[in-house]
């Protein structure tokens, strides 16, 4: 895909926004690693043909802390992250490699747990771990226990999806409440004086998708997993890309009272927010219902919604509107969601 | 949510916005400030701009901590970190404020420990954990932080912990108004007085605005109805050629402020002689430090804090914007050297600043396709 604009990377030192899915990510990626690699194609999950199959083929690397948090830990994320990826790139998750980067003093217990909970994910999502590589690093050098894991997954031949193929009147399917994972981990780590009766999200999220693909598959046109950086990053990246603008209507997007909450307390924004079991698809008008209605029917899509739809103008921009007529852009996200004094 | 939906029901809304319009004498053009950073954020956050008419002109003030604070102060801060004994801990809006060094969060990436806290009590906690170190608490805001450090070293003092210091870096909200109305550029009709900053100090220290400008004050506070009904009330006073303060934030603020708290600040806390505004320049008895029985708890008594001036960038036009001067895109540097990414002044920085507010939530659509 060619981007629109050359971003120049003129950053003198890594810093954890780097990292945070935002707009430096984004700077890093597009005008560091990319031109080095020499692929200006470099996305999250890539597109590979052999003979007459199309394979996705996807790699991510889970750092989270705390290893275990609500709803989930880092051996479940490792295969969820992944075969996500996978998913919306249209792919059948198929098999998966695995690799273990363990600091010297971690407890075999921990790294027992956590690989029953990356087998138990991997059965539920269906693809099966077949390799990877274990590598111990000294005490200090790692936060116990990093996992990285890389995916392929089968290409379904219906779905051709490309940010140049989304068009003014396509409508943005969301698969369900936001921000849920991000402000789980934020909690669970401790730092503030806050409770709340909050899951993460992780999960798989092939089977929405394909239920999806069966009722819509001409229609669609663009899918992302709305990780790090929340789904105002994701719909920047495809707001930009496509050279469209995104509408979104403030009261239909799907969100918890407890991450409501935590966000209005915390000064942050949901639509900034990491989510791990959601995705936003981008479909054709006239398939927009059939594809909400088959998303809803799948166990844990019920409250899927359509949540805005592509317009012309202003080109580049994501933007709300809200119930009284009022409207505010949403930017990607800088840096990492940092909580406001006041 | 239970408190946050009633303010934000479109039907209320819609007559709020509506009784605005009635309201606003098509004759006059009027110019109210929104003093707090808070209310700057929930303007742009909620587009209540859109809802008003033309001649209604919002100005964002200086009620944001971090725009306020000039970068002298923060490289003061970024000193003390740089001492391996210290460990600086700040607000999360304090992290992305650029020294002349870099920002915290940049000196942190080269190994300087410097740590994000939720709250002073926080800060304190880490230094009981780290009796070998030095913690030093970066304190800023005006009085709606103030009373959590002072409270905090209240504590520090009581459980005799030895190892902790603040850094204040408090401010007045009084003093900043003052100046703003003494200005020569001062053109405002009124002012939306701090939500926050008054559930401590009360709205009986803005009735000099009333009294020696003869300008209305309105303390409200921040959901979308709340501002709307606090600019209906002041221009029915302007209207009406009244000149009063009024509480619309009933639910949250006394008349008198929180008495407590108040104790709590003046019990740790002292006037400073005169302190630098980032933008307003030096203001007499508008900044609190520690009192002296406090100085064992006293970054500036303890450490050598070289207390340095750094001259603002020449382009960048914070100062007129603080004072309402200029609005945010009228800045020579705004959206261009200046992002929220890479800021340049202290208005693009923390989102309750005027300008990254401005850009976050209304100006980017001209400038995406040069991004």
């Amino acid at each position: 895909m060619v981007k629109p604009t050359a971003i120049r990377f003129k950053d003198t030192q890594i810093e954890l926004a780097h990292g945070s899915g935002g707009k430096a990510s984004r700077r890093l990626v597009e005008g560091l690693i990319a031109p080095i690699l020499g692929n200006p194609a470099l996305d999250d999950a890539a597109l590979l043909s052999l003979g007459s199959a199309s394979l996705a083929f996807t790699a991510d690397s889970f750092v989270v802390k705390p290893l275990r948090f609500p709803g989930g830990s880092i051996g479940e994320l490792a295969v969820n992250g992944t075969v996500n990826d996978l998913a919306v790139s249209g792919a059948r998750p198929v098999a998966l490699l695995s690799t273990l980067i363990l600091e010297a003093g971690l407890s075999v217990q921990v790294l027992q747990a956590e690989l029953e909970a990356l087998q138990q994910a991997a059965q539920r999502a269906g693809v099966q771990v077949v390799g990877g590589d274990t590598k111990v690093v000294e005490h200090g050098k790692a936060d116990g226990l990093f996992i990285s894991t890389s995916g392929i997954g089968l290409v379904d031949a219906r779905v051709k999806l490309a940010a140049a193929s989304v068009r003014p009147g396509d409508q943005v399917l969301l698969s369900g409440p936001i921000g849920d994972h991000g402000i789980t981990i934020l909690l669970a780590r401790g730092e503030l004086d806050l409770e709340a009766s909050l899951e993460s999200d992780t999960r798989s999220v092939w089977p929405l998708v394909e239920a999806l693909i069966e009722a819509a598959a001409p229609g669609l046109r663009w899918m992302r997993d709305p990780t790090r950086g929340g789904v105002a990053t994701a719909l920047n990246e495809l707001a930009r890309d496509a050279r469209l603008a995104l509408k979104l209507y403030e009261e239909r997007i799907p969100i918890r009272n407890e991450v409501r909450g935590a966000c209005e307390i915390l000064g942050l924004d949901p639509l900034h927010i990491a989510n791990e079991g959601q995705f936003i698809a981008i479909v054709a008008p006239e398939y927009a219902e059939a594809a909400l209605a088959a998303v809803q029917g799948v166990a844990g899509g019920r409250e899927a919604r359509l949540v805005g739809e592509v317009v012309e103008t202003p080109a580049g921009v994501v933007y709300t509107v809200s119930g009284y007529g009022s409207s505010r852009v949403v930017d990607m996200l800088v840096g990492d969601p940092l909580p406001r004094i006041c | 949510m239970k408190y946050v939906d009633e303010f934000r029901d479109p039907k209320l809304i819609e007559k709020a916005a509506e009784e605005i319009r009635r309201l606003a004498d098509p004759k006059r053009h009027y110019r109210i400030m929104e003093v707090c950073g808070g209310h700057t954020h929930s303007i742009y956050r909620f587009g209540l701009q859109d809802l008003l008419p033309e001649n209604l002109e919002l100005v964002h003030g200086p009620g944001c901590p971090v725009c306020v604070l000039p970068m002298g102060r923060v490289d003061d801060g970024l000193r003390l970190a740089q001492n391996p004994q210290v460990i600086l801990t700040a607000f999360g809006d304090m992290m992305r404020v650029p020294g002349q060094m870099g920002t915290p969060l940049e000196m942190k990436a080269r190994g300087v420990d410097i740590r994000m806290v939720y709250s002073p009590l926080d800060a304190l906690k880490l230094a009981e954990k780290n009796p070998a170190r030095e913690v030093v608490f970066f304190a800023i805001g005006f009085e709606t932080t103030a009373p959590s450090t002072a409270l905090t070293l209240l504590r520090a003092k009581k459980m005799g912990i030895p190892n902790f210091t603040v850094f204040s870096n408090h401010v007045n909200i009084i003093p900043a108004m003052r100046a703003i109305l003494d200005s020569p550029d001062m053109r405002l009709d009124g002012f939306v007085g701090p939500g926050h900053v008054s559930t401590v100090i009360g709205c009986r220290p803005y009735e000099f605005v009333a009294r020696e400008y003869s300008r209305p004050v309105v303390v409200s506070g921040f959901e979308p109805l709340d501002l709307l009904q606090s600019l209906v009330m002041l221009l029915r006073q302007l209207n009406e050629g009244r000149a009063e303060v009024e509480n619309q934030y009933e639910r949250v603020v006394p008349w008198d402020g929180n008495q407590a708290a108040l104790a709590a600040m003046a019990e740790v806390f002292e006037l400073r002689p005169f302190f630098e505004w980032r933008g307003l320049g030096f203001i007499s008895q508008s900044a609190l430090k520690l009192r002296p029985e406090y100085a064992p708890w006293d970054a500036e008594a303890r450490f050598e804090v070289a207390g340095v001036r750094v001259t603002d960038p020449k382009a960048a036009q914070c100062g007129e914007v603080l004072k309402g001067v200029l609005k945010p895109p009228q800045c020579k540097l705004f959206g261009k050297e200046c992002t929220p990414e890479k800021p340049v002044g202290a208005l693009m920085v923390s989102s309750e600043g005027a300008c990254a507010a401005y850009y976050n939530y209304v100006h980017r659509a001209e400038l995406v396709s040069g991004d």
